[in-house]
This record gives structure tokens, sequence and C-alpha cells, in this order.
């Protein structure tokens, strides 16, 4: 069993990785999004 | 060299397996710029001279290296681990990116058709292969959703890159200085990034060995008995056939996305709502979006349907849809926008869904380095795609044809294909048992002696030594 630190800073390992790729992968999603708007302007 | 030694990329035990992904993104949403190379085309042209047909050289050597280095370095990443693949690549695709600020600075065409081309094409292909072995490891439930969210990643990066790199190029100016400036920033930006990959990526332990089995025990189908080597899969009729299946609907989507603006426009050019350049860049917009959701939406239902049934769907509702837009394409905008919005999305699904259905054929042992190898059937295709389009398209403009009839012949091509295609997908069998690896340890489902990452160390270890003493022998040095 792992102490409640250990899960702790595993959580937040988790949480920053998916972060890291997240977000840049959000910002293209939006612009990809305004892009596609286009198409029922 | 400790850090990148195989044995020190071995999770400790706890090891979160929902960290391998992010990992696997790391390099695959930056490795996927080469997407975008299309924003660097017209200030490169301007500011060095060059035609259009030259510009795009860096980007089509890139895309030939990619197939080749993953077909050729193949079983050295495997043998070597995803750590070192990502770190080669990472060194490869960022030095790549420096090489062209150097040319570009220098005005030397040449120096970046060779530093992006060559050597960053040499990444682009080490770090498309590096994470899927892996992946597939730690999740043997469900590695069609696994490698979807890897190649996902191939697709978003690009959606990134551009914005971004256009962004760059208005701040610092389309000039040379510019242009270098831009390509230095990529390469130290993306150097940061895909070191997270490095660093994060992870091997399954002994302990998650036992996990396994428990993860396996509702999912008899999902467990994979026997091994193939890369060498011996080669020899099959099933990377052969899947090789065609790949070719074909890869050839296919291309086919869409290759003319998509223009097409949207030419087919509703007569009729009573046609269709703005602006709003087809939109059309462009919504086909990577369904590019890149296909990616992760079919791989993972593959999990549940199983590999040939979910090509059954992309090359057999692929073709019906060709079907519909050839007939009823020209009628509705909605219809011949969902339809085309379905073929990128099984077109990108392809991509995504092919190394698990390798790892069922063929099982785990060197599943990167049998996928490097079919990754040539993408380069055939890259190049047979938009030779069909484009050349259909010329011809018919000059015989005078408009709209929809431009592009009739290519469809009927692209559903030849794709028929071609779903009869391979057909007569995949599973591989003769002679072909399989004497010993599968940690993959029969059973408790193994060794852990999947020590047995697969072991194999390669006994595969290196008969290698070295075949070549002894052939020198004469070493008589058997």
């Amino acid at each position: 069993m792992s102490s409640p630190q250990e899960s702790r800073s595993s959580t937040l390992l988790l949480a920053g990785a998916w972060l890291w790729v997240g977000l840049p992968l959000a910002y293209g999603l939006y612009r990809l999004f305004l892009n596609a708007a286009k198409l029922f302007v | 060299m400790g850090f990148l030694a195989r044995e020190r990329q071995v999770a400790p035990p706890g090891w979160n397996r929902w960290l391998v992904p992010p990992a696997a993104l790391a390099i695959h949403l930056s490795i996927g710029q080469a997407y975008a190379w299309s924003v660097f085309k017209t200030p490169l042209e301007k500011s060095l001279g060059i035609t259009g047909t030259q510009s795009a050289l860096p980007f089509q050597l890139g895309i030939v290296m990619l197939g080749l280095s993953a077909a050729v370095l193949g079983t050295t990443v495997e043998r070597r681990g995803p750590r070192w693949a990502m770190l080669m690549s990472l060194i490869a695709f960022c030095s790549g990116l420096l090489i062209s600020a150097a040319g570009v600075w220098a005005g030397q065409y040449w120096v970046v058709v060779l530093g992006y081309g060559l050597v960053g094409g040499i990444g682009l292909g080490i770090g498309y292969i590096s994470p899927v072995s892996t992946l597939i490891k730690w999740f043997p439930d469900r590695p069609g959703m696994a490698t979807g969210i890897a190649i996902m990643g191939f697709g978003g990066g690009a959606l990134i890159a551009s914005p971004w790199s256009t962004s760059m190029l208005t701040a610092f100016g389309a000039t040379t200085s510019g242009i270098g400036k831009a390509f230095l920033v990529h390469g130290i930006a993306y150097a940061v990034f895909m070191s997270v990959g490095v660093l994060l990526i992870r091997l399954p332990s002994r302990e998650f060995t036992a996990e396994k089995v428990a993860l396996l025990k509702d999912k008899p189908k999902a467990n994979v008995g026997f091994n193939v080597s890369a060498n011996n899969a080669i020899k099959t009729p099933q990377f052969w056939l899947l090789w065609v299946v790949l070719c074909f609907n890869v050839t296919a989507g291309i086919g869409i996305l290759e003319k998509a603006a223009p097409m949207l426009v030419d087919f509703f050019k007569e009729s009573s709502t046609p269709v703005a350049a602006t709003a087809a860049t939109g059309f462009v917009a919504l086909l990577s979006a369904a590019n890149m959701a296909g990616r992760f939406v079919w791989s993972s239902t593959s999990d549940i349907v199983g590999r040939k049934n979910i090509y059954r769907l992309y090359l057999g509702v692929g073709a019906l849809l060709y079907l519909v837009l050839l007939t009823a394409g020209s009628t509705s905008t909605p219809l011949f926008v969902i339809a085309a919005m379905v073929i990128l999305s099984f077109y990108g699904a392809g991509f995504a869904t092919v190394p698990a259905y390798l790892r069922d054929l063929f099982g785990t042992y060197q599943v990167g380095a049998i996928h490097g190898r079919l990754l040539t059937a993408w380069s055939v295709a890259g190049v047979l795609g938009p030779l069909i389009v484009n050349a259909i398209a010329d011809a018919g403009k000059k015989a005078g044809h408009v709209g929809p009839d431009l592009y009739a012949t290519s469809f009927y091509i692209m559903i030849s294909l794709l028929v071609v295609g779903f009869v391979a997908n057909e007569l995949i069998r599973p591989v003769d048992p002679k072909f399989h690896e004497p010993e599968a340890a940690g993959e029969t489902g059973k408790p193994s002696p060794k852990p999947d990452d020590e047995a697969t160390v072991a194999k390669w270890n006994e595969a290196e030594a008969a290698e070295s003493a075949d070549k002894e022998d052939a020198e004469g040095v070493v008589k058997k």
C-alpha cells in the first residue's frame, strides 16, 4: 500500500502529464473550430 | 548508458499506466508538426526565391524518410526500448529544425531540405513507432484505444503547429531572418516538449505482469498466445494483405484530403447554393477534426467489435460513402460534408487501428518493428493518392469537364481500391503456427516466470547471439 503522500504525488504527476499535452491540444482544437465555423457563416 | 539502458526503462512498483499515453502524445503531438509544413512554404518561396515544387521538397523527403526509417530502424527501436527511441527522435527532429534555421539564415535552400527532410524525417520515423509496442504492452485489454490516443496525437500536432507557426512568422516577419528565428524557436520548444515524453515513458514491470492477468480475465479474446518476429512476419501473406488494406484505405482518404476545398466549391458551383472559398476552408478544418476524432473513436471501438470487423466498416462503408458522394453529393451540402467527414474519420482510423491488428496477428514481441515495415504502405499511398486525384482532375479540366464530373473518375478508382482492400481484409486468417516463435512468455495469459519485458530482453539476447553466431559462420571464423 502506498502512503497518502505518495498517492498525492502520483495523482499530481498524472494531472501534470495530461495537462502538458492537453493544453496545447485544446489550443489547437479551439483554433480548428474557429476555422470550421467559417463553413456555417 | 545508464539512463537509456533497457533495464532502467522498466517502471517502478505502482507506476500508473495512464502516464504512458501522455508520454506518447508528447512525441506524436510534436512530430505531427510535419503536416503543418505548408505554413512555411510561401515565406520560403519569397525569401529564398524558390518554386512551389522546391518548397514542398523538405516535407516530401521527410515523409519518405518517415517510412524508410520506421522500416529500417524498427528492430533497433524495439531492442533499445522506447526511451532511447524517443530521445533519438527528439535529437533528430529538433536538429532538423535547427539545421533548417541555419540553412535559411545562410540562404541555402538545400540545407533546409537536408535538415528538415533528411535529418528531421528520421526523427519522424523513429518517433512515430517509438511508443507503439509499449502502449500495447501496458494496455493488453484495450490496445486499439491506447494506440488510437498516440496516433491521434500525430493528427493533433498539425492543429497546434499550424496557428502557432503562423503567429510566429507574423511576429518575426516572413524574411530569411524571421523564418530562421521561427525554426530556431520551434527546435527549442519541441525539444522541451518532447523531453517530458522521454522522462515519462516506462516499460511494464514484473508487478504489472500479474496485474495483466487480472485485466485479461474477462477478455479471453484480447489475449494473444504467440509471437512472430519481424523477419518472419514479412514472409506471411497476412502482413502483405494488411499492407494492401492500409495502403488502399490511406489512398482513398487522401483522395478527398488532397483536393477538399476546391472539391466542395466545384460540386456546388452550378447549384442554387454555391459554396464560397472561405467556407471551403472551414470544410477542410472539419475534415481535420474528423480525421483526428476517427483515430481515437474507431480504434477504441475495434477493441469491442474486433479488428477485422472494424476494417470491414472502414473499407465497405467507405466505398458506399464514395458512391453516395458520386450519386447524391451535389444535391445537398450537409450530405456532402457529413459523408466526406465519415470517410476522413475512416482514413485516420486506418492508421490508428493497424498496430492493434498487427498485435492480434503477430503478438507483442516485435510489433513496433513490424509496424515500422508496414508504414511503407503509407509512403506508397502518399504518392499514389495525390497522383490519381490531381492527374484526373487536371485531365478533366482539359477535357472541359466542370463540377462533380471533374472528380467522378477518381471517385470510381477510390471505390475500386476500397473494394480490393475489403477483399484483402476478408482473406486475412490467423498466422500459420510455423512462423510462431518457440516460446511466448507472458503472452499466454497464464502467470509467466518472467515479466513481459524481461522475456523480451531475453528473446533479444538470444536473437542477437544467434545472429552474431550466423555472421561468424558466414565469415568462416567460427564453425558450428
